[in-house]
């Protein structure tokens, strides 16, 4: 098509603009979805939730422990599957200002955790080896290979919520079903955890974080929410029973204010991207306001004029957003393994890409409505006049 | 000679749009710029300010925070009847035993849940703490199940109004009071007796104890007694203002990489945008140009003439983003502090630093976008640029 | 209708703003062209000389009073249909040339036929006769700035015919050439006249050009006078 081969010709006239154009969109596009993805990958952990799960946490709040003669009541409801229950851990591993080495520890009964969380695949002699040994502990492959993990080593560390020295041996390496579920775990047994306590601090046994409840049916969550929390109303400790999916969403709200900072970012270069092509088609449209008047009087409509302006425009942001969108993906790979446990799940998700595109092609649109504007504004005679 | 001032700042208004355009995009940067380090810096002012250098707080060893930390009673009277501890009201150490729980209160604007502090004190806590001041209602009654609410949790949460009940530990408590503690982290917190808390919450043992040293010099010998007392070895002093800038590092280190990420990024793209239009500029001025060193500039002149119009641009787009990030201060930011797990209310604080960085950043961004183009300009030969369309 | 000719222009009169100031180009001025005339208007500068032809070409409107080509009212077309009037019926020639720098020759005479529905071959057709018309068949790839002045002007007037109209319009159309170009574009245009029976209308300040039309015009104070 003709027009098509007068906007290319068009846009190579200033070779060294053009390119500087689709450069910054380009990064400003690769910006936009970086961030993007940090906001969808901060909610990674709704996506990981399970459609039976639910969990079962001390009513005033998630710090605070349960009592594990809990267990057996909650069994007792009648659509309730499998009831499973871990501590969160803590620990100092080695320097603790290092953000390596922060990784999510817990303590969890080896019986069951892992029937209600098929998602960590391990083999059979693995999961067996685990069961066995009272410090045994289960590590995911992400921190097994950031730390050279390997099966039989001991993992020392401190404790802070539960004080003293620990010693771990590893008894297995766990790899997620999918990209979507975490790696960076490291799980032992609660028994062990237990044991510890009651030595040194009695009056702390015998409690653990929160329960892992598998529901028959998901119609029916609703249901034994209400059944659960009303068992313990009276208790000293009460609960407070909800899906995983809430649960992981109340941790996302938490730092709702940052995410929504990003989300803010992520529109403002928006406003960049404009700016830069916006910049350059006025240039161009202003420097050929001559050229467009002497179309005009060839019998060319202000429709072709037009056709020319945003085509022009529509092709640098398609340019710049397409290399944006590419350079995007290894980015975020990089940036994944720089931090492994602060996102340990990093992917670019296929919103991401349907809003990139979409800003690109917006860009392209209003980048060309002023000099549209303004050149079919300007009379013929006008035009002519013009000088460069 | 020198090219005129008059000819840079006319030419600049001459292209108006362009110029506009171009100064948006350094604007929006230094704003960007200006409000990272604005939100980092009263992140710090927030948590730092909270700590007072007369002051020193006790944790178990390798805590991370007041939230896991254990002091049991014993050892907070060993610590107390140190020489170096001030002492207060009635004779007895100027010192507070606290505990520090969490609890989950409902956002009034949206419908999620935040982490709250509820911290238990002791009578001298609120002198201790010289920054705090009732501004409703009354200070609680000790020995009663009354709690007084920092002015962000009074403003952000739900049911936490003078005459309202919250529920938590088994029990009701009644608000009766609210306080300001001049924007400290504080502010984000619910105080009430400390000697009700730990029953009502099942708690045997302090959290942390906080006391007035005698004199700042007492701190180190304390420190080396406690740390030999094999009955108290497994408590860690610190001074308050150190600890509560340890709290605040994480998350402003976090802030300011981020930010750090996001400007340069931003910065490319307001780099490549003045490149764009200087190089527009020396095209469309050719002959002008030319005109000019037929008249005798010298080449070095023209050179500063374009690079002194892209840092006119610049220095212009810094300032007003430096204008609109100033604005930001009317915002208060609440989120959940990584170190602390609780929520912490802080708002953007600009600083004399940060205007002047933000100036200096946009100063070398025009720097950036003008060299070449300016280099460009100089290359030109008279004769051909007189000859050239204009 | 006051008079009959190829180009009827009655009592028109047209003004310009200039930031706060209007001017007054054009007062009740009336002009015929009967068909096959070659018509050279001049007059000093700012004298609306350049407005007129704009008028006559359809490229402005009048402020008042009506301009018919050839039987039609154009002044009272709507914007589509002007544009649509002026590809078919009117060729225009300037003093800048103002062909399009990013295309050859060839592409540049292609222009005015893109609006037209006619086959690739019959395209190729007109541009090649009208490129050998002006002399300059054998730099038909060229781009303008591997052009001479007078070769770009004639590369202008081949565009201006490619669709056959019957008006030629032509602003300065020597204003930038030297004297061997200008001589030879104004034997070009003598002969489309002479031989090819076009009518036009020039201005210029060139009395040479001048002389190789059949009628001069004066323009001045917006009084419009022979000789």
């Amino acid at each position: 098509m003709f027009i098509f081969r007068l906007i290319l010709k068009n846009a190579l006239r200033h070779k060294l603009r053009t390119f500087l154009t689709i450069l910054g969109i380009c990064i400003a596009v690769t910006a936009f979805g970086f961030l993007r993805t940090i906001v969808t990958a901060w909610s990674a952990g709704v996506e990981m939730s399970s459609v039976t799960r639910m969990i079962t946490r001390h009513k005033v709040s998630f710090i605070m422990p349960l009592p594990k003669s809990y267990r057996e009541k909650i069994q007792t409801i009648a659509d309730v599957d499998q009831v499973t229950y871990a501590n969160w851990f803590g620990g100092l591993y080695k320097d603790p200002n290092d953000w390596k080495n922060f990784f999510p520890r817990m303590a969890v009964d080896p019986e069951t955790y892992f029937d209600i969380y098929p998602e960590f695949v391990l083999s059979e002699k693995e999961l067996a080896d685990f069961r066995k040994e009272r410090n045994a502990c289960i590590v995911g492959t992400k921190i097994a290979k950031e730390h050279g993990f390997k099966i039989g080593d001991i993992v020392s560390m401190d404790g802070d919520i539960y004080p003293g020295k620990w010693d771990f041996v590893v008894r297995g390496i766990y790899k997620g079903k999918d990209e979507t579920w975490d790696e960076t775990q490291m799980l032992f047994q609660w028994d062990y955890l237990n044991e510890r306590i009651t030595q040194q601090q009695p009056t702390r046994q015998g409690n653990v974080g929160w329960y892992v409840l598998r529901v028959k049916d998901q119609n029916a969550m609703p249901a034994v929410a209400r059944e659960v929390d009303e068992l313990f109303s009276n208790s000293r400790a009460g609960t407070k029973t909800e899906t995983e999916k809430e649960f992981q969403q109340s941790f996302v709200s938490m730092s709702s204010a940052i995410i929504t900072s990003l989300e803010a970012i992520s529109y403002i270069i928006i406003g960049i991207i404009l700016l830069i092509l916006a910049n350059t088609i006025a240039m161009a449209a202003r420097e050929r306001t001559r050229e467009y008047a002497v179309l005009k009087t060839l019998g060319f409509s202000s429709v072709h004029i037009v056709g020319l302006i945003a085509g022009e425009s529509l092709l640098l942001a398609c340019l710049g957003g397409a290399l944006g969108l590419v350079l995007t993906f290894p980015i975020s790979a990089g940036f994944a393994k720089l931090f492994p446990t602060f996102f340990p799940i990093f992917n670019v998700e296929d919103i991401t890409i349907i809003l990139a595109v979409s800003v690109a092609l917006l860009a392209g649109i209003i980048a060309a409505t002023f000099p549209t504007s303004a050149t079919l504004r300007t009379k013929i005679a006008d035009g002519l006049r013009q000088i460069g | 000679m020198i090219v005129p001032l008059k000819y840079i700042w006319r030419s600049l208004w001459t292209r108006r749009l362009t110029t506009v355009l171009t100064l948006g995009g350094i604007a929006l940067v230094a704003f960007v710029f200006a409000a990272v380090l604005m939100l980092a810096h009263g992140l710090e002012e927030t948590l730092i300010e909270t700590g007072s250098e007369d002051n020193v707080i006790a944790l178990r060893r390798s805590a991370t925070s007041e939230l896991v930390s254990q002091i049991e009673r014993d050892g907070a009277n060993v610590l107390l009847s140190q020489p170096e501890i001030a002492i207060g009201q009635g004779g007895k150490s100027f010192a507070s035993t606290e505990t520090y729980i969490i609890i989950n209160l409902g956002k009034k604007e949206t419908n999620d849940m935040g982490n709250i502090v509820v911290r238990g004190i002791s009578p001298q806590a609120i002198d201790l703490r010289p920054q705090l001041k009732i501004t409703d209602g009354r200070m609680f009654e000790f020995g009663k199940d009354e709690i007084i609410v920092g002015k962000s949790i009074n403003a952000k949460f739900a049911g936490a109004d003078i005459g309202q009940r919250i529920k938590f530990g088994d029990d009701w408590w009644t608000v009766v009071g609210v306080f300001e503690a001049a924007g400290t982290a504080f502010e984000s917190e619910i105080w009430g007796d400390v000697e009700q808390f730990m029953p009502a919450f099942g708690r045997p043992v302090f959290s942390t104890v906080t006391a007035r040293l005698k004199g700042k010099n007492g701190f180190a010998a304390l420190k080396s007694r406690m740390e030999n007392d094999p009955r108290t070895q497994y408590i860690d002093l610190k001074i308050e203002r150190a600890y509560y800038q340890e709290q605040s590092k994480l998350m402003s280190d976090f802030i300011k990489i981020l930010g750090l990420i996001v400007t340069i990024i931003f910065s490319i793209g307001a780099v490549i945008g003045a490149a764009i239009t200087m190089y527009a500029a020396v095209a469309n001025r050719t002959r002008e140009i030319g005109t000019f060193r037929a008249l005798g500039f010298s080449r070095p002149s023209v050179y500063l003439a374009f690079l002194v119009e892209s840092i006119f641009i610049a220095i212009i787009g810094g300032s007003v983003g430096i204008a609109l990030a100033s604005l930001m201060s009317f915002f208060s930011f609440s989120t959940t502090n990584f170190s602390s797990f609780s929520e912490l209310a802080f708002g953007f604080r600009m600083s004399p630093d940060i205007i002047i960085g933000t100036l200096i950043f946009s100063l070398v961004m025009g720097i950036f976008g003008g060299f070449f183009p300016a280099v460009r300009a100089t290359r030109l030969k008279v004769i051909d640029s007189l000859r050239a369309a204009s | 209708m006051a008079g009959n000719g190829f180009v009827q222009v009655d009592k028109v009169s047209k003004s310009y703003q200039r930031d706060a100031i209007k001017v007054e180009v054009l007062t009740n001025i009336s002009l015929t062209v009967p068909e096959g005339e070659f018509l050279a208007l001049m007059g000093p500068s700012g004298s609306g000389k350049t407005t007129l032809l704009n008028l006559i070409a359809g490229i402005d409107r009048p402020d008042q009073g009506s301009v018919v080509v050839n039987k039609v009212d154009i002044d009272g077309l709507g914007e589509s249909a002007l544009a649509k009037w002026r590809a078919n019926n009117v060729g225009f020639i300037f003093q800048f040339y103002n062909l399009m720098p990013v295309l050859t020759a060839y592409e540049n005479v292609e222009l005015p036929l893109l609006l037209t529905r006619l086959s690739k071959k019959e395209k190729m057709e007109h541009v090649e006769t009208a490129l050998k018309l002006v002399g300059l068949a054998d730099r038909i790839h060229h781009y303008p700035r591997q052009l001479s002045g007078g070769q770009e002007q004639r590369v202008a007037i081949a565009r201006a015919l490619v669709t056959d109209p019957a008006l030629i319009v032509a602003d300065e159309p020597t204003g930038d050439l030297d004297k061997v170009s200008a001589e030879e574009i104004m034997t070009l245009l003598e002969r489309l006249n002479k031989e090819f029976k076009k009518t036009i209308v020039m201005v210029t300040h060139d009395p040479r050009a001048a002389e190789k039309a059949h009628k001069v015009m004066h323009l001045d104070k917006g009084e419009l006078t022979k000789g």
